[in-house]
């Protein structure tokens, strides 16, 4: 009954449409299913940057934020409309403020797209409201595997129709990390520390699957909390397992006490030691014992990398970023962060009707066109999945050779891994 | 007909029946859990599963360095608390202020070349400046926060305590930013092992032993301190009635000083070994262990200075060995995980079995305040 009813409107409305057409004015588009946004005339284009800008985790978020606000400069006009991020949304890293900052943005029947979060907790929170409105959301840097797929078809428990990534998908890490550490290393017997948290349980059990799938064996498979000081205990649990290597995706300052401590273990003195990108940070990188210590994390380097839709290199980035914010970015994700903001505004400008100077923005097409997008980033070659995985997924190992020169350390890459 | 009282009385006795049964459940229930988790551990251990003898031997030593830095810290709880009768829940700040203390000195002699030249000079100023800071933190701290409240209600100082505790906590954040400092490497024989005695399977780890060394001898001279000298009877006599001391012409104000000016001295000592041991401070260190400092205080039997010592070695040793010695044998897996929940545990058990802490004293219901 309702659809009878819906497709007379449709009918009547195109029927006026011709109406209008033969009067001289040209026709609004068909909306699709999803509804479609109107721009007026001189108006602009309205996206949102939501991101942890505040808080301990501010150094992941703000270069995140900045990033966008880049690419929209970069990007111009869309078919004559200006492009808008209002003011910076912030995700406080948590559920809580996935969720308060997702309310804000469906309220407004005017924005398109959403440039985050920064937290994959956040996402996992935003997402169900964002994907309902027939928003689209891109992250430069949520890598939880729960948001996205198992790369093998099935779609994860927090996956919703309309969200993307330029982020590498934890599941790409957890597999680069398992090769080099079986095949270039050698390594059979590999022990485990997480903190509970979501990032490091879940690329801890990625990296377990893989290292199993290789042939490997995980012998201990534990966790310390964070705060925890004394390490003497969880070494020697994994100790207890004879390995070969130790792999812990912790952050400082818990990893650094396990460093610090590990040379104090019997049977652990010749262990090969493995962290993830949450302890490729100075704070750890530059103490005596986190020499010889390898890192996974994403390949940061971008150098002369150009987003094909702006022109823009990562040196270009580089040096536009430190003269306007005066510093050099704190985390690496500005990159992706940069690519997603170019593959929204390249996306809305793919789906846009532009009918004497008013812009109608269909929202499915925004999501066929994202599904379809494939460009060069600053990160590298992008194409998204079927379930919004977009990104290069280059995941790079680096070895700590000179915890005196930390940026040395950064550049000193042993391992790249490509999907 | 039955008379009042006696039904009052028969439903007294009934229900102290039940928790005095559920008590001996929980004892019995206690003994079993551990039994069971030690025989699942020796099966293990027998079957050459699980770490080695040599483990085992590092884990003991690890524990019972952290359980000397615990008791040191627990001194300082359980002598305020028998000279004041409130828990000074700022005593884990002036804990973290030796620890900051240690880290600044210890990266200034690491830059003029001290710490390497002549480490053990180096780390004797260390241990003194921050032995100094925490003091006179401690004593700032009664000065300002305490005294003015010495006649309120106790429930008063001890919330102010908290107060307190927040402000040097969040001080610390803002004056030397939230991010974990990494004091400076101590020279290569300080982490070596030493083969103690020549018996080669006593081979320890050099800073462990030097920890638990100073942390002993600090005991000793504050045992000592309290119990030979006449400020150290003078504060056993206002621990034991503040009026009758005064009346006795001690300066009841001076002694209470001298208290929190050892208490702040020993969690100077403890915050330098701290740095010592796991060479990372950061404005929050303090809080973890001051709330282990304090189980330790009540597990040893608050207000009495041995027994806080005692306390603080064995939560050491509970913490540091408990989860493998006792959960892994259940086969539970990432016990170390649980650490805290074992050192808490280990609190609510002694206090089961013993109400007023290992060597406490039951306290008359005046005296508890």
């Amino acid at each position: 009954m309702k659809r009878k009813r819906m497709s007379t409107l449709v009918a009547g409305m195109l029927a006026l449409a011709l109406v209008a057409a033969a009067c001289g004015g040209a026709e609004p588009p068909t909306a699709g299913p999803l509804g479609q946004v109107e721009i007026a005339d001189g108006e602009a284009i309205q996206i949102r940057s939501f991101n942890a800008i505040t808080g301990d985790v501010s150094f992941l978020g703000i270069p995140n934020q900045r990033g966008v606000e880049l690419a929209i400069q970069d990007y111009g006009e869309i078919l004559g409309h200006p492009i808008s991020m209002g003011t910076g949304l912030d995700d406080l890293c948590s559920a809580d403020g996935g969720q308060a900052g997702a309310q804000t943005i469906v309220s407004d029947p005017q924005i398109i797209g959403v440039i985050g979060t920064s937290c994959s907790g956040a996402a996992g929170a935003a997402m169900p409201l964002i994907s309902d409105a027939g928003l689209v959301m891109i992250s430069g840097s949520n890598t939880s595997p729960a948001l996205t797929s198992d790369l093998a078809g099935t779609a994860a428990s927090d996956y919703h129709p309309g969200y993307y990534r330029t982020a590498h998908n934890d599941l790409f890490q957890g597999k680069a990390v398992a090769q080099f550490a079986y095949n270039e290393l050698g390594m059979r017997n590999a022990g485990v520390i997480h903190d509970g948290d979501l990032y490091t349980f879940g690329l801890s059990s990625a990296f377990q699957e893989a290292f199993e799938e290789l042939g490997g064996e995980v012998s201990v498979f534990t966790a310390v909390n964070k705060g925890d000081t004394d390490m003497t205990a969880v070494l020697t649990e994994i100790a207890a397992g004879s390995p070969d290597m130790l792999f812990t995706p912790t952050f400082p300052p818990e990893i650094n006490f396990i460093a610090q401590q590990i040379g104090g273990i019997a049977g652990m003195e010749d262990v090969t030691l493995i962290g993830a990108d949450a302890s490729l940070v100075d704070n750890f990188l530059e103490i005596p014992e986190a020499e010889g210590w390898h890192h996974s994390g994403p390949d940061t380097r971008f150098g002369a990398n150009q987003n094909s839709l702006t022109g823009v290199s990562g040196d270009d980035f580089l040096s536009a970023y430190e003269s306007t914010y005066g510093e050099a970015p704190s985390a690496p994700f500005w990159a992706h962060s940069y690519d997603a903001t170019t593959m929204l505004l390249k996306a809305i400008e793919d789906s846009a009707t532009d009918v004497d100077g008013t812009l109608y923005v269909d929202r499915q097409g925004v999501r066929d066109a994202l599904n379809a997008i494939s460009l060069d980033g600053i990160i590298g070659p992008i194409t998204c999945d079927d379930f919004g995985d977009c990104g290069a997924q280059l995941i790079t190992v680096i070895r700590n050779d000179s915890p005196s020169d930390v940026e040395a350390a950064k550049q000193n890459v042993v391992y790249e891994f490509a999907p | 007909m039955v008379s009042t009282a006696e039904t009052i009385q028969r439903i007294r006795r009934s229900r102290f029946n039940w928790v005095d049964m559920f008590l001996n459940a929980l004892r019995i229930g206690a003994i079993v859990f551990i039994a069971v988790g030690l025989v699942g551990t020796i099966v293990k251990f027998v079957g050459g599963e699980g770490p080695s003898a040599e483990a085992w031997r590092d884990l003991v030593v690890g524990g019972l360095a952290q359980g000397a830095a615990y008791g040191l810290i627990a001194l300082g709880y359980s002598m305020v608390y028998g000279v004041l009768g409130f828990i000074n829940f700022a005593h884990g700040e002036v804990f973290m202020s030796g620890a900051m203390t240690s880290f600044f000195m210890a990266s200034y002699f690491f830059d003029t070349g001290l710490w390497v030249s002549n480490f053990v000079l180096a780390l004797i100023l260390v241990i003194i400046s921050a032995t100094l800071t925490a003091t006179i933190v401690a004593v700032l701290v009664e000065r300002i926060a305490y005294r003015p409240l010495r006649d309120a209600p106790r429930l008063i100082p001890l919330i102010t305590s908290i107060g307190v505790s927040f402000f040097l906590q969040y001080s610390a954040a803002f004056l030397f930013g939230i991010s974990n400092k990494s004091v400076p490497q101590p020279p290569s024989w300080l982490l070596s092992k030493v083969d103690l005695f020549g018996l080669g399977w006593l081979r320890l780890e050099a800073t462990k032993l030097l920890v638990i060394a100073i942390a002993v001898v600090s005991m000793i001279a504050l045992y000592l301190f309290v119990e030979r000298t006449r400020t150290g009877r003078s504060m056993r006599a206002v621990a034991e009635d503040k009026e009758i001391a005064a009346l006795m012409g001690i300066n009841v104000d001076r002694t209470i000083v001298t208290t929190f000016a050892v208490g702040g001295a020993m969690a100077g000592i403890a915050g330098s070994l701290w740095a010592l041991l796991f060479r990372g401070v950061s404005f929050d260190t303090g809080f973890l262990p001051g709330i282990k400092a304090f189980t330790a205080a009540v597990l040893g039997g608050i207000g009495n200075l041995v027994g806080a010592m005692l306390g603080g070695v064995l939560l050491g040793l509970f913490e540091g060995v408990g989860p493998l010695l006792i959960l892994d044998g259940w086969g539970i897996p990432g016990v170390s995980q649980l650490k805290d929940v074992v050192a808490f545990s280990a609190l609510v058990l002694v206090l089961v079995f013993r109400p007023t802490g290992l060597l406490g004293e039951r306290l008359s219901e005046d005296e508890r305040g």
